[in-house]
Order: C-alpha cells, then structure tokens, then sequence
C-alpha cells in the first residue's frame, strides 16, 4: 500500500517537474534547458521574499515569484532565442548555457548550504490506508490532477489555446493563418517557466532549495520527456508513472542512491526500443507522398 | 539617401598564393604557412616561455586536454552532426581506466596511458552505440545524461574508489614530458583531424551530417560510420581523461564534472564551429581565462556560459572564422 | 520467364496510423525493363519505393530480388546488393564540391567490389572517377559545374547528380522518385538520353512520374497506383485508356 500511494505521489511530482518543459518542446520546439534553472530561481525568490521582509504574506511571494519566473522566461526567448531559431544545436547549447549560468550564480551568490527551506501550505500528516501521508504531498497530488485538467482544457477548448497547439503542429500553416509564431512561443515559454515556478513552489516545502536540486530537476523532466516523447502529453504523463514507479520500487528494495541511477537507465532502455520514446511522433522518413 | 553596401574581395596575395603558383616567392609562401607555424612553434616554445612564470605551466597542461575535447566536440557536432554534450564521459572513462591499468595492474605510465585511450575509445563507442540512432535534440540529451550516470552508477554501487576516487597514480617522468606530451599529441591531433575530413573516409562521414538518407541509399550503414566518428572522438577525449588522470596522480568522480563537458563546447563557440583549429584556439583563450577568473569560484561559469551565449547569438561564426575572413579578404563600402 | 525476373513484389501493404497507404501491392519486373509507376498525389508510390528499399518497413508483404527474399532489410544493405534509388526531394550533400558528392558512393562496399572504382589507394583516383561519371551524366568537364558547390546548382543538374549519385554504384535496379518533375521542358529533352542509355545498359529502370508524356515515351510497363491500390497494369497505351485510372486523374463521383 505504501509503495502504492508513494508511487502515485512521486509520479505527480515528477509530472510536474516535466511539465513545463514539456509544453515548451510540444509549442515552441525549443528544448528548454535552462528549465532546472528557472525552478531553483523561483524557489529563491520566494525564500528572499519571505525571509528577507519579515510578515510578507506568503501567497504574495508565490504569485511574484512565479511571475517573476514567467518574465524571465520570456525575456529568454525574446531576446535570446528569437536570434538562433530553428538551429536545433544552438537553442541547446544556449539554453544550457542560460541554464548553467543562473544555477552556479545563484549559487555563487550564495545560495549553499541547508538553510534554504519553504514553509509547508499545511503542516501535518493524515492517514490513508494505514499509511502517514503528510498534507503537503496530498496537496500536491490535487493541484496535480487540476493543473493537468485545465491545461488539457486550456489547448484544446480555448483560443490561444488552440493557436499554440497550430504552431506546434506546423508553423509555417499557422503563421498563414494569421498567428503571430514569435509571439506564441513567448507565451509558451512564459508558461512553461511560470509552470516550472510553480511546481518549484510545491515541491521545494519537501526538502531544501539548493543548486544540485535544479540540475536533478532537469535530469528528472528530460527523462520523463524522452521516455515519454518529446511534446507529447500522455507520454508525458505515462512516463512519470512509469519512472515514479520504478523509483519508488527501487527505494524500497535497493537503496536511495539507485533512484537516479533508474531513471537514466530508463531513458537508455526506452530509446533502445522505441528511438521515440512511448508517444513520440517522429516520422518515420522525412519524405511522404 | 545613397545606399552603401559592404562588399568583400580576396586579397591580392592570396589570389597569387593559391595554386602552384604559392611556391612562386616567400611573401606568398609566409602568407599561406606563417600563421599555421606561428601557432606550433609557440605552442611548442611554451613551456619554456613560461618558466618565467611557473605558476602558468600547469596552465599548458589542461589548455592542451581542453583543446582536445574541444576538436572532439567540433569534430561530432560539425561533421558528423551529433551533439555531444557528454565531452566528460570520455575523459572519466579515460581517467578511471587509466587509474586501473595504473594502480590495480600495475602497468607503467606509458602503457597505461595508450591502453586507456584505446580501451577507453572501445568502451565509449561500446556504451553510446544505442544512442547513435538519435538525432538533433534526443542525441544531445542522452549523452548529457551518460556522465551523470556513470558519476550516480558510481557512487551507488561504490566501486573503483567510491566518492574518493582512486589515488595513487604514477605520474608523468618529468615535467617535460608532461608538457611534451600532450603538446604534441594535440597538435598530432588537430593536423590530423583537419586532414581527415577531407579524406574520402572524412568525406563520407560529413555525407551523414548533410543526409544520411542519402549515404544510406549509397550502401553505405550510417550507424557505421557514426560510430566510427564517436571513435575517434572518444579516443581523444579519452586520451585526455587518461593523462589528467596521471597529471593529477588521482582519479575520481570530478572526471565526469560538468567542466569537462561544457567548457569544450564553449571554446568551440567561441573558437568558430567547423574549422577545428577554432576549437583549439578557443580552448586556448577559454583555460587561461578560467584560470584568472579561478578566485571568483562558481562565477567563472556565469562568465564563460554568458561569454558562450554572446557567441552564439551575436558571433555565431566565431573568431577563427572572422579571423580567417579578416586575413583572406578586405572590406569596403561600394555604392549600390 | 522466372530467370528474367529481377525483382518480384508481392503484397506489400502499409498503413500510417489510420490511413491506409499501400493495400496489397504485388508486381513483377523483368531484367533491362523500363517500368512506369503513375497515380495521383497521395497514391503511395513513394511509399512503395520506401517500402521496397527498406526505408520504411512494410506492415506485410515479400520482396524478393533475384529470388532472394529482401524484405526487411535495412536500406544501406539493400544498396549493397545493387538496388538504387534516388530521392523526390533532393537534398545533395550541400557542403561539398559536385564531383566530391560522389565520392560517398564510389567509397561504399558496393562500389569496391563492383569496380566502380578503379583499383589504387589515392584519393585522387576516386575524383577522377567521380568527374568521368558526372561527364556520363552530362555534366561538362571542363566548365566549373563539377567543382561548384552543390548547393549552388540549379534543380536540373541537382537532379542529375541524383542519377549519377546512384550510376556510381554500378546498381542493377535504379528507382527514380520523380526525377522529371520541376525541371523545365528543355532539361527533361536532356534527361530522356540519359534514361536510354542507362536502360541500353542493362539497368532495370522503375520510374515514379507525373509527367506521363514522357514517361511513355520511355516506359515498356506501366502500373498505376490510386489511394494504395493496384487498379492497372500493363503497357503503357492500355493503362491510360483504362477506366479506372481515367477516373483516378481526372476525378469520379466518389471523390
């Protein structure tokens, strides 16, 4: 039982990680490196909100802090990628790059140590078949399952919704259409940095903000994204079981250091079998009649 | 308003030095081989310059295993199109087996050192021969995982020294040798490399980075010749590791730091993707610079990821590219 | 009958997710036979030639080349045993030379062991291997076209270069995806020689078009594919009077 409702918690967790980079991938087919970035970042707003101007209200912090990711994000596309779209190996290096520099300055600036924490939305614990879950997990668990409803809603009954899904699709028909492709993949990367925020806000009341978290968190959403197929949604989200299973399984049998050792080893046997992970729609041949 | 354009012409005596025509008086002949020769000679001479300063000697030594990561890097990335972020998963498989032929064989140096770049280069092709397959972003993302696993595989199944590394290596004779051989084996390396893409074999593999659909339908096995590539690039960077390795009589789990990794790829940017000697070059303003910048700690990478950066969006061509355009041709303005 | 048979297809069927792209597909084709594939946009003759040489894998079906059952193959090994094909969209190798971008094929294992290229171990020689076979093909050796970058051809001797890119195999069956269309009427006079003399050769030619004029002009067989299906075959005068494939060009009530 506990192995089942940890499974099912660290799957959430590790769908979210993924999620923002996902839709990155999925609408402006920009692999987004500096993902892991962005989520320490917010999480180190929010902490020099909170711990720096005493009785800031903690709400507050969250929603600056995510906003704050959002605008770097797309200020990252703005005036970064927008030069070196479509060179598949410059978006990855530079991205990297961008990711890279905000992690070793952050913690160049200080961010080491244990001492960097976010406080629980609600402390405590409940018991659930027997097993001690405590609230924050719960919560993230529900927010998980509204989020992924409402961005299913979002791209496929809304109108910009709808536009990004277009460009993801085919750009150049999009842009015909009227769709202005820059400007989406802004938003895209606006929203798929507000979400890496958001899941950092989370997540990050379970342990402590510290660089190495970012780097795993990028490790983490490449390897659910690749096992799953890059821009693909359901694959998205079978994947993160899948590793948030195998992960949770292999705690409880080997040990803790195995776990990252698991999910790099899945992405491995994933593409062995399937070069384009479960759901991946990459074409066979370029050419079709 | 007069429109102006900015129009480029080769120089006169690069026009008088292709061809037979080169060998026709020195002026032509010092254009085509003194920059080539300025850049061996002052290679070579290095060592000894620097015994002014012999703080920077060591310097020398890690330029030269970067360089050679970096031609690793450029050779993969603008050859044969694969985007190797896992520059250091070559130099730790090097390393480690070199520490092992080293300190649990018992070989010498300088059998530990070849047979760690060739056992290395095998192993390396071995462990990414699933991935050669993948192209464009999926290719890059799995290598860049394949240092972490190896640094998590590690530590986890707490073998070859766990998180303390092995110790205890022979090192190199004497400084000289030390200079002498990583000196020679880049320059070895970045000759032969430039050569070897023009060879027919060279050719081939430069066919699967412009369509592998094609070379495909030449009969040619496009997982072949990728493998081939990673081959000769991991020897490089193999070769690397194994010399760290005994240059710091150590090997550990920082073979497979991110530095390793990301600093190649920097100089390559910065150097002029494509034309190796760029990659060299790059490396050799990159090292000494993070060697300057050592104080400042972790923020040395926030410099060479913001330099790196820079390169790409603004001079994605890089500066031995412009530096070649610079020598080669000369400017003006015409009206249009 | 059976000795004449160089290639023989039967039932190949692929499908793409829900659309059906090729149902049942079976054909025969003799040595030195010029065979026409036609049929609509959409009809799957790509597909079929991607089928046959292995770039994609066929859902069911046999290939078999001179009796050999070659299905499933992958496609560099198809090559190798002297099936060649070329590409609609041409995608040269751009960043070398014309003559150069021959040296991909002269350096396979087909072309060592069928004497495309003539014996010595210098670079040199496969150069001039690849120029004389680029002089076959009609480009003039002593103007710059063979040295200028292949980027910088226009689409007619692109083309060409396709041709010549598999002539330098020495292959015994050639596929050629389109190689008339978007070149102008006087590049497609130029063309229709080339195709002559590769099938006065002894090379077994499987021609995909859409230009269906010249096509017959060349063409001893014809088969016409529509939405994946075999409705004829035969030669080339009977096929086009064919209800059927009157129906598939020019529309009928279902569509």
């Amino acid at each position: 039982m506990e192995i089942l409702i940890y499974g099912i918690i660290n799957s959430v967790i590790l769908a979210f990680m993924a999620l923002g980079f996902t839709l990155v991938y999925s609408i402006a087919r920009v692999p987004n490196f500096a993902h892991g970035a962005l989520y320490i970042t917010t999480g180190y707003i929010a902490w020099v909100l909170l711990h720096k101007l005493t009785g800031f209200p903690y709400l507050l912090a969250i929603v600056i802090a995510i906003s704050v990711t959002a605008v770097i994000g797309a200020l990252i596309y703005r005036f970064i990628l927008i030069r070196i779209r479509g060179m598949e190996i410059s978006e990855i290096i530079a991205t990297y790059a961008i990711g890279l520099a905000i992690l070793e300055g952050l913690r160049w600036g200080g961010l080491r140590g244990g001492t960097f924490t976010l406080p629980h939305f609600i402390a405590g614990n409940v018991q659930i078949f027997g097993v001690s879950v405590d609230y924050q997990r719960l919560i993230i668990v529900g927010i998980g399952i509204v989020t992924f409803a409402a961005l299913y809603l979002f791209t496929h009954f809304n109108k910009v919704g709808l536009a990004l899904r277009g460009i993801a699709q085919d750009e150049r028909a999009a842009m015909m259409l009227g769709i202005d492709s820059d400007m989406t993949a802004i938003v895209s990367l606006a929203i798929g940095s507000g979400l890496a925020g958001f899941a950092a806000i989370l997540l990050l009341p379970l342990g402590n903000i510290i660089v190495e978290v970012g780097y795993n968190v990028l490790i983490f959403a490449i390897a659910v994204c690749v096992i799953g197929g890059l821009g693909s949604w359901g694959g998205t989200i079978l994947a993160s079981f899948i590793i948030g299973f195998a992960q949770i399984l292999t705690e409880a049998f080997l040990s803790t250091h195995y776990q990252m050792v698991v999910a790099l080893l899945a992405i491995i046997v994933t593409l062995l079998i399937k070069p384009s992970g479960i759901f991946g729609k990459q074409k066979e041949l370029e050419e079709r009649v | 308003m007069e429109m102006m354009r900015k129009e480029r012409i080769d120089r006169g005596v690069r026009v008088r030095a292709s061809g037979l025509y080169a060998i026709s008086s020195w002026r032509e002949m010092l254009y085509l081989m003194g920059p080539p020769l300025a850049l061996i000679i002052g290679v070579i001479l290095l060592p000894f310059v620097l015994e002014l300063a012999p703080y920077w000697k060591r310097v020398i030594n890690i330029m030269c295993v970067y360089a050679l990561l970096a031609l690793a890097f450029d050779f993969l990335a603008n050859y044969v199109g694969l985007v190797c972020l896992g520059g250091a998963f070559f130099v730790g498989v090097g390393g480690y087996l070199s520490a092992v032929f080293n300190v649990y064989l018992h070989f010498p140096v300088y059998l530990a050192i070849p047979s760690a770049t060739i056992c290395g280069a095998f192993l390396c092709t071995f462990l990414l021969m699933p991935c050669l397959p993948l192209r464009g972003v999926y290719f890059a993302i799995v290598t860049l995982m394949y240092p972490l696993l190896a640094t998590r595989a590690i530590e986890a199944l707490n073998i070859l020294g766990g998180t303390n590394g092995i110790t205890g290596l022979d090192s190199l004779p004497n400084e000289y040798i030390e200079h002498y051989a990583i000196i020679l084996v880049t320059l070895f390396f970045l000759y032969a490399m430039r050569r070897f893409v023009n060879q027919d074999v060279g050719l081939v593999i430069r066919g699967v980075k412009d369509n592998d659909q094609a070379v495909r339908a030449s009969g040619i096995s496009v997982t072949k010749m990728k493998a081939f590539a990673v081959f000769i690039a991991a020897f490089m960077g193999c070769f690397g590791g194994a010399y760290i390795s005994h240059m710091y009589m150590w090997s550990g789990l920082s073979m497979f730091a991110l530095d390793f990794s990301i600093i190649p790829m920097a100089s390559v940017v910065i150097g002029g993707g494509g034309t190796l000697l760029g990659a060299v070059i790059g490396s050799f303003i990159l090292v000494p610079l993070s060697e300057v910048l050592r104080n400042f700690g972790t923020f040395r990478i926030v410099i060479y990821c913001a330099l790196l950066t820079g390169f790409i969006v603004f001079k994605s061509e890089g500066i031995m590219v412009y530096a070649m355009r610079k020598y080669h041709q000369f400017e003006r303005w015409v009206k249009v | 009958m059976n000795d004449d048979i160089i290639l023989s297809v039967r039932g190949i069927s692929k499908t793409f997710g829900g659309l059906k792209a090729l149902v049942d597909v079976g054909f025969d084709i003799g040595r030195g036979e010029v065979y026409g594939i036609i049929g609509p946009n959409g009809s799957g003759k790509t597909t079929l030639i991607n089928c046959i040489t292995g770039f994609i894998k066929a859902d069911a079906g046999k290939v078999l080349f001179k009796d050999q059952n070659i299905t499933g193959w992958p496609p560099h090994k198809i090559a190798h045993i002297g099936i060649s094909r070329t590409f609609q969209i041409m995608r040269p190798y751009y960043s070398l030379p014309a003559y150069k971008n021959l040296i991909i094929p002269l350096w396979s294992p087909r072309a060592k062991t069928t004497g495309g290229w003539r014996g010595g171990g210098k670079t040199g020689d496969r150069d001039t291997v690849a120029v004389d076979i680029l002089e076959e093909i009609g480009f003039e050796r002593d103007s710059r076209v063979p040295y200028k970058l292949a980027s910088t051809l226009p689409t007619g001797y692109q083309k060409r270069l396709e041709l010549a890119r598999c002539i330098a195999m020495r292959p015994e069956i050639i596929f050629c995806d389109e190689v008339f269309s978007g070149l102008s009427m006087s590049e497609i006079a130029g063309m229709l020689p080339l195709i002559e003399k590769m099938k006065g050769d002894g090379i077994t030619l499987i021609m995909v078009e859409h230009r269906l004029r010249e096509l017959f002009r060349v063409a001893d067989r014809v088969m016409a594919l529509n939405f994946g299906e075999k409705i004829a075959e035969g030669e080339s005068r009977i096929v086009i009077e064919n209800k059927k494939v009157k129906e598939a060009y020019l529309g009928s009530e279902e569509v």
